[in-house]
């Protein structure tokens, strides 16, 4: 099978690489670039532990091809602490419990991300909407809705 | 079903299969044209990565849309809404022209799945996967819309939405030809509309989904034209046209609407599953069909 070349910024940083036309974005990130930071739980689009940012908008990163994502901006979970620090929203769902094994965390920070950027003070309702299609087998969702109000809480008192 | 899709030591994969970009919409033609029904056109991937990635397609070539502009105008020229197929369905739901001129369009995109999907998956995918329980294809029924659909070898037609919905997850587009255009009529002044469903969870596909529109004669209050569609209730979206001449002429009083649902759901048999018997989806209908064209008729006598 032919490969494609895919030049891409992931997280500020242009990157590269030569794939097959079935490689994932998901399976490119955490392979071929060595970001295993965002997670893959069902790899059919249900779990939504893989959502990355494609140029600011949230995307599931495994229901699309890595060469799709040619000439993207992408961002995921480790581009939100590049120097090793917590940003905000993850100081936030530090201090609420916001997770317990970890395993969906990613995955509802980059959609939280998308959703503070767009709303930055959403009501509790729009955060349930926003996070509906992320699943989390641990925390029971509260005290991942805390986290994402007390973030947006954080933003306004921090202005 | 994952097991079944696992290769060895790797996790869910698809298959292979070669890939186009095609930066116009008449080297997409030609690519399908002459790769007959091998080739899949794949516009947001949220229907069909997942179909690939679990190995239930097997296209030999994807040809990817999203570099052709052309497919992604919308555009409102003489107070029609016309938006291409490879409008996002997020994009369509910011826009305050599908608000206006399509709002029962515009309250249906947020029940499709979650932020993440609605910002890759597109109008056209929706309407060309045509999911029996999906809401674009009962949306595109209640607003009479037209699809436009075009291939290198028999140019352009234009096909009533009562006309593209064949079958189960079946179109009338041939494998060569793709949707180009959803074209909305205008609505008459004062039309009301409404769409409700019910589903397991938020962003679930629905169970039973149902969009009306109903107008109202300004001089008598009562109903001229009462439209229904139901999502999730057979093979296909259905309009119910027994149900709607029962409304025309009528008083727009609960009485009616309670006779519309009933008539309705003689007028169903709907599938089994998993998510709820016949007799439950039939039940759901009914309700749905009385509460969205009461709040349609509300609305359009709002609007008055
Ligand atoms: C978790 C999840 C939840 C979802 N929930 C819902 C829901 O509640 N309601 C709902 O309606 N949908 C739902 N979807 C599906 C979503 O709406 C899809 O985006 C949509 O059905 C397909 O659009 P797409 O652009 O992603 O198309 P693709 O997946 O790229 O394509 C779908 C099919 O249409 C064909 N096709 C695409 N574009 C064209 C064209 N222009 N001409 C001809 N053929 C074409 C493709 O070849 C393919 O066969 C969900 C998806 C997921 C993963
Ligand atoms: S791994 Fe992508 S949605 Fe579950
Ligand atoms: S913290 Fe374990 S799945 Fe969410």
């Amino acid at each position: 099978m032919t490969s494609f070349d895919v030049e891409l910024t992931v997280n500020g940083v242009p990157r590269r690489g030569s794939v097959e036309a079935r490689r994932t974005l998901a399976d490119f990130l955490r392979e071929d670039l060595g970001l295993t930071g965002t997670h893959l739980g069902c790899e059919h689009g249900v779990c939504g532990a893989c959502t990355v940012l494609v140029d600011g908008e949230p995307a599931r990163s495994c229901l699309m091809l890595a060469v799709q994502a040619r000439g993207a901006d992408v961002r995921t979970v480790e581009g939100l602490a590049p120097d090793g620090e917590m940003n905000r929203l993850q100081e936030a769902m530090w201090d609420s419990h916001g997770f317990q094994c970890g395993f969906c965390t990613p995955g509802f920070l980059m959609q939280i991300t998308a959703l503070l950027a767009e709303s930055p003070e959403p009501t509790e309702a729009e955060v349930r909407e926003a996070l509906s299609g992320n699943i989390c087998r641990c925390t029971g969702y509260e005290s991942i809705v805390n986290g994402v109000l007390l973030a947006a809480d954080a933003a306004i008192s921090h202005e | 079903m994952k097991d079944a899709a696992r290769v060895g030591s790797l996790t869910v994969k698809p298959p292979p299969f070669d890939y186009s970009a095609p930066d116009t919409l008449e080297e997409a033609l030609f690519v399908l044209g002459e790769a007959g029904d091998e080739a899949r056109p794949l516009a947001g991937g949220q229907s069909l990565v997942p179909l690939l990635s679990l190995r239930l397609a097997r296209p030999s070539r994807l040809v990817d849309l999203a570099g052709i502009t052309a497919l992604k105008a919308l555009d409102t020229a003489g107070g029609h809404l016309a938006v291409g197929a490879m409008v996002r369905e997020r994009e369509a739901e910011r826009d305050e022209r599908v608000r206006s001129l399509a709002p029962v369009l515009a309250d249906a995109l947020p029940l499709i799945g979650h932020p993440a999907i609605r910002s890759r998956g597109t109008i056209g995918g929706s309407l060309s996967h045509a999911d029996p329980a999906a809401e674009l294809p009962a949306v595109a029924l209640v607003l009479e819309a037209e699809l436009v659909a075009e291939s290198r070898a028999r140019g352009r037609r234009s096909i009533p939405a009562a006309d593209f919905f064949t079958g189960f997850f079946t179109t009338a587009l041939a494998p060569d030809e793709l949707l180009t255009t959803l074209r909305v009529p205008s609505s008459a002044p004062g039309t009301g509309w409404a769409v409700d469903e019910v589903a397991r969870r938020h962003g679930d596909f629905a169970i039973v989904g149902a969009a009306a529109m109903v107008r109202l004669d300004t001089s008598t209050g009562r109903i001229e034209e009462a439209r229904l569609a139901l999502a999730g209730v057979g093979d296909t979206p259905v309009r119910l046209p027994e149900t709607e001449q029962m409304l025309a002429g009528a008083e727009p009083a609960d009485g009616a609407f309670a006779d519309a649902a009933e008539n309705t759901m003689t007028r169903l048999s709907p599938p089994a599953d998993v998510h709820g018997s016949a007799a439950y989806r039939r039940h759901v209908a009914g309700v749905l069909a009385r509460r969205t064209l009461k709040l349609a008729a509300q609305r359009a006598r709002e609007a008055a």
